[in-house]
């Protein structure tokens, strides 16, 4: 199963198993990772699962779709590696991929 | 002192309450009552990807087990609570068993309405609330099948947007003359309804489902407008709260469990959250919300009230839904006397309607519109005024909006 290592706004490291198929978001909160909400589930509804792709990873994903981008926009500090972690489905190419979560999900 | 809690109902709400119960500091006992096998889930994939097919069930538990375990939470699944006793403060459960509690917190949530007409005991009859009935309404998605759906509410729509998916030739049979009429404005609902005809959805409007037919297994459903045939049926026509707990204990309910803005019940040790309460709305007047965000909110609400920290809920409803590649978002409340603002154009699958309430943005509804929906809702907590012209003009961008 990949694993993916999610860092917290304060640094603390968790690597987590997920199932490939799954989002980065599920395998955070199943997991019980801190800083991911997720409200709506994983539906692309709410913009709570907001995470930065470590910048080697990005060319592994796909790219944002249009509605992710749209929600994104109004994401707190926005940058170029920012990502709804719902969308990211979990691929056996991502085994390792690091995202790290942000201050504030809202 | 508050040393035992005991939440009945393991939905969105119950799954909510334990967690912000732990992360406030609660240390005393906790115990979740829940009637269904399962531990909290999801229910809106239920309409959507988990009956697709597109979504393991593994994947809608809301929590893995080991958050109920670092929790310290006690599962007490397939038991319903029987009665609660006030005087004595214990719950009765089907099993016999008792359980004390200082404070209760009830997430009873919410069941299907039932279509009271004959035939409503034939087989191939179907309602959607929970996994199970989604694993039996599945078994009929065959190519070529016909469903005849009673109701042109959200579960109705997106259960028949999956149908045709799957090849089925859905009917929907709706007593308005539109779809989404308790939920949506027309502009919506014409546009839902055009999406599904273009889909292949076929709509029979105005009319009354009178009669299921057929001898063991549903054959059709008779309207007043004539008779759909079909080879299953599945019946959307709303969901009534669970309150006869609270109501044979003497809380107060009125269209749900009365709680006010902290969640607190006409009993001081107990409190309710979720689908099953009706509270005073964000915009004034008691309300029933059936959402995903009143369930997490109103019990993130009702724990910080349970442990001593209370604080008003006065969060914006929001809600979504999902059909085709067509993503809904709603925020606030609309009324029907509210000026409705067009804001870009149906025909380009992306747009928006805004409502103002004596020029209040009061709600908004959006397709494939993030943009406007997440200003709609920061225009509407911010009870902000705003010019029609304003917002009907697309080339000014939603994010300057708000």
């Amino acid at each position: 199963m990949p694993k993916i290592t999610y860092i917290e706004h304060n640094g603390k490291e968790h690597i987590a198993e997920v199932p490939v198929g799954w989002t980065v978001m599920e395998g955070a909160v199943k997991n019980r990772i801190p800083g991911i909400d997720a409200d709506c589930g994983g539906a692309c509804a709410c913009a709570t699962c907001h995470v930065y792709v470590d910048p080697a990873w990005l060319p592994k994903l796909a790219p944002r779709q249009d509605m992710e981008e749209q929600m994104l926009d109004f994401a707190q500090e926005l940058k170029s590696n920012s990502r709804l972690s719902c969308q990211i489905k979990v691929t056996p190419e991502l085994d390792g991929l690091v995202v790290r979560t942000p201050k504030d999900q809202h | 002192m508050v040393e035992r809690i005991v939440i009945i109902g393991a939905g969105q709400a119950g799954a909510q309450a334990i967690a912000t119960l732990r992360a406030e500091g609660f240390a005393g006992s906790l115990t979740l009552v829940g009637d269904e096998a399962y531990p909290p889930y999801q229910r809106p994939p239920l309409s959507k990807a988990y009956l697709a097919g597109d979504f393991a069930r593994e994947r809608l538990f809301l929590k893995p087990d080991a958050f109920y375990a670092e929790a310290a939470c006690e599962l007490r699944l397939s038991l319903a609570a029987a009665a609660i006793d006030r005087r004595s403060k214990t719950v009765a459960l089907s099993d016999g068993t008792k359980l004390s509690y200082d404070r209760l917190l009830l997430t009873t949530g919410a069941r299907v309405r039932k279509l009271p007409v004959p035939g409503a005991a034939l087989a191939g009859v179907y309602y959607l609330r929970g996994i199970a009935d989604v694993d039996a309404l599945r078994q009929h998605f065959q190519p070529g099948t016909r469903l005849a759906v009673v109701g042109g509410g959200y579960i109705g729509l997106e259960v028949a947007a999956v149908a045709v998916k799957h090849g089925l030739k859905v009917t929907v049979i709706e007593a308005a003359d539109r779809v989404l009429v308790r939920a949506a404005s027309p502009e919506i609902s014409a546009f839902y309804e055009k999406v599904h005809r273009t889909n292949g959805v076929d709509f029979v409007l105005g009319a009354m489902a009178q009669r299921f037919e057929g001898n063991a297994r549903a054959e059709g459903v008779s309207t007043n407008l004539g008779r759909v045939e079909a080879d299953f049926i599945l019946a959307g026509i709303g969901i009534v709260p669970n309150c006869e707990l609270a109501e044979a204990t003497g809380l107060a309910c009125d269209n749900g469990i009365s709680v006010d803005e902290y969640g607190v019940t006409s009993d001081p040790d107990i409190f309710a959250a979720g689908d099953c309460t009706s509270h005073p709305g964000f915009a004034g007047g008691r309300v029933r919300l059936e959402s995903v965000q009143n369930a997490i909110d109103q019990a993130k609400h009702a724990a910080l009230a349970m442990v001593g920290k209370p604080l008003a809920y006065r969060e914006v409803p929001w809600f979504w839904s999902d059909q085709y590649d067509l993503k809904l978002q709603i925020a606030g409340l609309a009324r029907p006397g509210d000026t409705r603002v067009l804001r870009g154009n149906p025909e380009t699958r992306k747009f928006s309607v805004f409502h103002l309430r004596d020029g209040v943005v009061a709600a908004v509804e959006a397709v494939n519109a993030a943009p406007d929906y997440i200003v709609g809702r920061r225009l509407i907590a911010a009870h902000a005024t705003i010019a029609p012209e304003r917002l009907q003009d697309i080339s000014v961008p939603a994010k300057s909006l708000a």
